[in-house]
């Protein structure tokens, strides 16, 4: 049975975040769930996939997170208990959906999880969704803990259906990537079947009935503060004549700076969980007998903002900081080093940093960034476009996923890249503009998650690029989650359609479509010199699984291969692949046999044929 | 209850967050209050992967620069680099067996010279406790149990809340068929680390 399944009210376990707030919404009875997979959330809907496949649950990956997040909409609708998980920015691709559903609302309960990422561990922005709550007037839940990330989700749940509408529930990496013990609660018999009433004049948003439909929202929100003033998740701790106000993950570093600091009856705390809307009544009683007031949050001054105005309000004139330069940053995430410093200097304690390790006579190390893997297909196929486009001027607009890494030296293969499926509409763009030869890149989980209307957009208004699909049969970044495109064998699944992306790119128009199988170097480039030649869209599909899938699944490897003596020393495979497994010893290429996937992409290039499988070692 | 803070840093694949797991398990098994933060996704491309494990009554999931009281790198260059987390009272352990960057390969770096390495951590730090990790995994049977020997030289220094018994219990439930190999290689770690 699934670990999150276990009906032991009381154990005690060690959960990660995202699998704390799995079994929070398993413990409320969730019976739906919809995603798009992006880190910092994967690993929930990695466990409810899981769980789905033993339970009654529905659990999709759905094409994108607008999907995900209508499908799950329609679920919760029918008065089923549902929840659409994604990663901050997929919020944005679901916010059409968003700001609308707010209007209409929902019958059962409906928990959209949005995993924000101060710092950008692996993200290309660190926008703060609780702006979403304010922009959608949709209540929004923030957990400080592990432990209260689970506890809240029921709280989210129960919420949704007390003012029938969706709630935000925001976390950030340190919430999803912490780990910490959980005590397991009582679960919720999950209804998974539901029925939907029609009610056409509250529920097809044409003008009329959506001017009806914002007068019932701007009430909701007028009872959801309500709310917010009175939750269990907006309380006030310790004692003092100062006052500090956060929220998420900050609360757990002002917890232990004002312990390090002696502060605990100096500095009273109020801890903000329920952020949409603020608990105005609570936050002008907190500031009342407060001589200086401290906003700690990572991320934008939201709260900070709103606290000044309800001090003015209140005709309070007490001094309220938070951003600036000498306090907190709105870059990156916080340490609990940084919140101690910040709240010594602010209230006037006494502190005294630790001493800092001087490292100027630490010489300068080697840099480690993340690297295509060994025998990675998409090493092959920068390699064969790049040999193809040699002695044009191109500009590489990419995409995101695991083949964005290409745009580090030596490959240097990606100029542009905003976001999910941008790679497909900034080539029409720079195609037009600039007299370059335009080659994009775009991964099969993101080409249906948002490439294909680019496309389109191609075909119709004649553009003229090179789209080259690198198909690697799941969405490896974040986790080897599946994709349309993906057999649904290898996860052992049936019932499965599937989507063939060749069929997909000929549906929409497109004339010329070239299929290579990118270990096949020589091939593969005059298939790509071709394709470039081409006076208008044409598209490479790449295809070639994912070597650390196919390890996974235990298909058959190539063999792994040796240099041998044969070597001059050109090291052309090392500076122009630099596939992880090589490394130099004694001044000569040597290949890691353990790391070699068998591609046999080096044993290709090498000008004097001296990389050849081990099998042929003598 | 006294706060411990410790870091792991290792490349990615060394089964840094798979030593952190069983040091949770450890404590939960040990009524030991514990918190950990990994960093997960693109950061694990071959990049370094970063624990924190913070043991004890606070309530953060991560350590600042210059707040661990332990650093353990699986492998040399990498420990190196996370000396800004750090201070004169730290314990230092790392394995000696590099696993040079790309970077280098392609000309694009100069690894550090093991001894200079070594004196370097030595001077600014409270202890440094060094050996080769994979000559260790290999001669308890296993070449990936890197992980499992320097988590016996972690458990030798006797600076974690935990025993070295209940350590071992973890890495029993965990790890499965691999425990036997695993457990030689956390023993072997735990005796080179009392004779360094």
């Amino acid at each position: 049975m699934h670990k999150l399944l276990i009906d032991n009210p009381g154990q005690k376990m060690l959960l990660l975040g995202n699998e704390a707030i799995t079994r929070g919404a398993v413990e409320a009875g969730v019976a739906f769930a919809t995603t798009y997979p992006g880190t910092p959330s994967s690993e929930i809907s990695l466990n409810l996939f899981k769980i789905s496949q033993e339970s009654d649950l529905y659990f999709e990956y759905s094409t994108n997170e607008k999907v995900a997040f209508e499908v799950a909409a329609a679920a919760a609708n029918s008065g089923v208990r549902s929840m659409s998980i994604m990663k901050h920015v997929g919020l944005n691709v679901a916010a059409d959906a968003l700001m609308t559903l707010a209007y209409v609302g929902v019958r059962g309960g409906f928990v959209v999880i949005t995993a924000d990422d101060p710092f950008m561990f692996s993200s290309q922005n660190e926008q703060d969704n609780r702006y979403y709550g304010k922009l959608s007037g949709l209540p929004v839940i923030e957990p400080s803990s592990v432990k209260e990330a689970k506890e809240m989700m029921a709280y989210a749940f129960d919420l949704s259906e007390e003012l029938k509408e969706p709630v935000l529930f925001r976390t950030t990496t340190r919430i999803n990537h912490s780990t910490a013990t959980v005590e397991l609660g009582s679960m919720k018999k999950r209804i998974s079947k539901g029925s939907y009433t029609k009610d056409p004049f509250n529920c097809v948003t044409v003008p009329a009935v959506s001017r009806k439909l914002h007068v019932k929202l701007l009430k909701n929100m007028e009872k959801a503060e309500t709310l917010s003033e009175s939750s269990a998740y907006n309380f006030t701790s310790g004692k003092g004549e100062n006052g500090i106000i956060c929220n998420g993950v900050s609360y757990v570093y002002v917890s232990d700076a004002l312990k390090d600091l002696n502060l605990e009856n100096k500095v009273k705390v109020l801890r903000i969980g329920f952020s949409n809307p603020m608990p105005k009544n609570l936050i002008k009683n907190f500031l009342k007998d407060c001589k200086k007031a401290l906003i700690v949050e990572e991320g934008e001054p939201y709260m900070e903002e709103a606290v000044k105005a309800y001090a003015q309000e209140a005709g309070l004139t007490l001094s309220i900081r938070g951003k600036g330069e000498d306090l907190f940053s709105r870059l990156y995430e916080f340490d609990p080093a940084m919140v101690r410093k910040c709240i010594a200097k602010y209230f006037g304690a006494v502190y005294t940093p630790p001493a800092v390790t001087d490292l100027s006579d630490v010489p300068e190390l080697p840099q480690r960034p993340p690297n295509l893997c060994a025998g990675c297909s998409h090493r092959a196929t920068f390699y064969a476009v790049k040999k193809a486009a040699e002695g044009m001027e191109t500009i590489y607009p990419t995409d995101i996923g695991c083949y964005t890494l290409g745009f580090l030296p030596p490959l240097s293969m990606g100029d542009f890249l905003i976001c999910m499926g941008s790679s497909v509409g900034t080539s029409c763009g720079f195609s037009k503009v600039t007299d370059k030869k335009v080659i994009s890149f775009i991964g099969d989980s993101t080409f249906f998650h948002s490439g294909i209307p680019g496309l389109v957009n191609a075909v119709f208004n004649n553009h003229n690029f090179t789209l080259v699909i690198l198909d690697n049969d799941i969405t490896a970044m974040t986790g080897h989650q599946p994709n349309p495109g993906v057999d649904m064998g290898n996860f052992n699944l049936s019932g499965y359609g599937r989507v063939n992306i060749e069929d997909v790119v000929k549906a929409v128009g497109v004339s010329h479509v070239t299929v290579i199988k990118p270990y096949r170097i020589k091939k593969s480039i005059e298939a790509v010199k071709e394709a470039l030649n081409f006076k208008g869209v044409s598209v490479i599909i790449s295809k070639e699984m994912c070597t650390l899938y196919s390890k996974s699944l235990k298909k058959p490897m190539g063999k792994p291969f040796y240099i041998s003596d044969k070597c001059k020393n050109h090291r052309v495979c090392v500076n122009e692949l630099a596939c992880p497994a090589f490394f130099i010893k004694d001044n000569r290429v040597t290949i890691d046999s353990v790391l070699c996937a068998g591609c046999a992409v080096c044993a290709q290039i090498c000008p004097e044929n001296a990389i050849l499988p081990i099998r042929d070692k003598k | 209850m006294k706060t411990t803070r410790l870091i792991i840093v290792a490349v990615g694949g060394q089964g840094n967050l798979l030593a952190s797991r069983i040091l949770g398990e450890a404590s939960l098994l040990s009524e030991i209050p514990v918190r950990m933060s990994e960093i997960h996704g693109m950061a694990q491309r071959g990049g370094v992967v970063e624990s924190a494990i913070v043991f004890g009554d606070a309530e953060s999931t991560i350590i600042s620069d210059g707040e661990a009281d332990v650093l353990v790198g699986f492998e040399p260059s990498e420990t190196l680099r996370a000396l800004n987390k750090c201070n004169p009272d730290t314990t230092v352990i790392t394995s000696l067996s590099p696993l040079p960057p790309f970077t280098v390969a392609i000309g694009k770096g100069v690894y550090p010279e093991l001894g200079a390495l070594q004196g370097l951590i030595r001077a600014k730090t409270k202890k440094l406790i060094a050996f080769d990790a994979t000559a260790l995994a290999k001669e308890a049977g296993n070449v990936l149990s890197v992980n499992m020997v320097l988590l016996g030289a972690l458990l030798q220094t006797g600076i974690l809340p935990l025993s070295a018994e209940n350590v071992k219990e973890s890495i029993k439930t965990r790890t499965g068929k691999f425990a036997e190999s695993n457990i030689k290689a956390f023993e072997l770690g735990f005796s080179a680390a009392k004779l360094s």
